[in-house]
């Protein structure tokens, strides 16, 4: 048996499948999979993500630990409750984690980092907090609930202390807020609108509850998963770890070079990648034949040589199937994959695949 | 719980398979199996006249979390394929043990259909499986 969030009986009450992810007991699906995926992108779907970790990062110098610790530059933070996504790198540069960092205040940051990655990623925060005086705080005392969808913030804002419902609809994107021990930004891994709502755990059951009554659907990882593989969004350990930078992996972007004399962890190593050449970069795939591409897959680009998907899916937006891969950075438009045996065909798109609800590459 | 109906026959890997009124046998997948794949997205259901050997995979069913192969319970040849799969594979999901058929094979050896695990028995098997 693994570890329960908070929600864990309320999952299995609902007859929702379970299964072992990151070393939690989490809920797969409900029923049908494509249908809670439908659901939020065309309304409202929650899921729990109270496996996660909230860590609270608190000290006079605490901006100085994260401009040192994250590759993308926390000094871009200056309004209150601004959000910001970062990989954490090891010195070679290769990705620790991928996590959210909220500014809160001039001593007060707040991290959402990986369940699977929790007790390495603490380990590194504590080893480097040292010297600069900073404490290291997980917030094991919260749950988590993600609502998403076009109309998951106003059905989730019908259950809010009214004050704090007219801040958090006011909220733009990528900002959160706080009232007492809750917390809701409006931020997710899905492609559409939405907030994660941090609050109590001895509250989740009750809230879950009235989300549900308030027309929000139960949706598991499974469409947790096509949901973000259809925005585009990286998994850790399927589409980037240790072994692979932020350049191999689609992530150049959260790389802030500028200012040049800040010294962040692994910039070096990045550096020297970048002087020689990448040799490989992260594309987004649309199987052409009708099959479906799954990690681990083996990728062929004809005269520039070979791949790997990283992840792999049935994208019900699209109804076909998507992926993410890792090619040879002269890769063009076209690859084959080798499915069952078989040689089929391909194209090389730049995702997201569906922003917003509405599919984002020519088909 | 899953659906066994009592009047068909099983194998270990979650097929069913149905012998009917003109000694062809049906062969599907069990309301188990679609519920441990989830969503079917595709089917490759085998061409009719193809020969085939008990035991041996010969259709593919692929949902949203995995590809499976479905391995024949008889020795034969395929009478049919069900080609409504090809565009709706969700039937297996609605109606695994009706529309969701996948594939009708013509036995060499009626035998090989008694053998098989009666619905007592796949339910001990699946009881076996999930403790």
């Amino acid at each position: 048996m693994g570890l329960r969030t908070p929600l864990h009986d309320v999952h299995a009450a609902a007859g929702a499948r379970m299964v072992d992810f990151g070393g939690w007991d989490m809920p797969v699906n409900y029923g049908s999979q494509i249908e809670e995926h439908h659901a939020v992108r065309r309304d409202a779907g929650m899921f729990d993500v109270s496996h996660m970790c909230v860590v609270d990062l608190r000290g006079a110098r605490v901006r100085d630990y994260l401009r040192r610790l994250l590759a993308n530059d926390v000094a871009k933070l200056t309004e209150p409750g601004k959000a910001l996504y970062s990989c954490m790198l090891r010195e070679d540069g290769g990705v620790i984690d991928d996590l959210i960092v909220y500014y809160l205040d001039d001593q007060w940051y707040r991290m959402v980092v990986n369940a699977g990655t929790r007790d390495k990623d603490l380990e590194w925060l504590r080893t480097h907090a040292a010297g600069f005086e900073v404490s290291v705080e997980p917030r094991f005392d919260l749950a988590m609930i993600a609502v998403q969808g076009p109309t998951a913030r106003e059905r989730a804002a019908t259950l809010l202390d009214p004050g704090f419902a007219a801040r958090a609809l006011e909220l733009g994107y990528f900002f959160g807020a706080a009232a007492d021990h809750w917390f809701v930004a409006r931020t997710g891994y899905t492609g559409e609108d939405g907030w994660e709502i941090m609050l109590p755990a001895d509250r989740a059951t009750d809230f879950w509850a009235r989300l549900r009554g308030a027309g929000v659907r139960p949706c598991g990882l499974g469409a947790r998963d096509t949901l973000r593989l259809e925005a585009g969004m990286n998994l850790y350990g399927n589409d980037m770890d240790e072994s692979t930078s932020p350049l191999e992996s689609g992530l150049g972007w959260t790389i802030a070079w500028d200012p040049q004399d800040r010294d962040f962890i692994g910039r070096a190593a990045l550096a020297a990648q970048k002087a020689h050449g990448v040799a490989r970069k992260l594309v987004g795939l649309v199987l052409t034949d009708r099959a479906v591409l799954r990690s681990h897959q083996k990728v062929i680009v004809p005269a520039v040589g070979e791949g790997e998907v990283t992840s792999g899916t049935f994208s019900p937006t699209l109804e076909r199937s998507i992926g993410l891969a890792r090619v040879p950075s002269q890769t063009a438009d076209r690859c084959e994959v080798e499915i069952r045996g078989r040689l089929l065909h391909a194209a090389v798109v730049r995702p997201p695949f569906v922003r917003h609800g509405k599919i984002a590459v020519a088909l | 719980m899953s659906n066994v109906p009592a009047d068909l026959r099983f194998l270990k890997s979650h097929e069913w398979a149905r012998l009917e009124a003109d000694g062809t046998i049906t062969v599907g997948i069990s309301d188990h199996a679609q519920q441990a794949l989830g969503d079917l997205v595709f089917v490759e259901a085998p061409e009719a006249g193809r020969r085939i050997s008990a035991g041996e995979g010969c259709a593919v069913v692929e949902s949203v979390k995995a590809a499976s192969d479905v391995y024949s319970p008889v020795s034969g040849e395929v009478v049919a394929g069900n080609a409504d799969l090809g565009g709706q594979p969700e039937l297996i999901n609605q109606d695994p043990y009706g529309a969701g058929w996948i594939m009708r094979i013509r036995p060499d050896d009626k035998a090989q259909f008694a053998a098989l695990l009666d619905a007592k028995a796949y339910e001990a098997a699946l009881a076996a499986e999930t403790h």
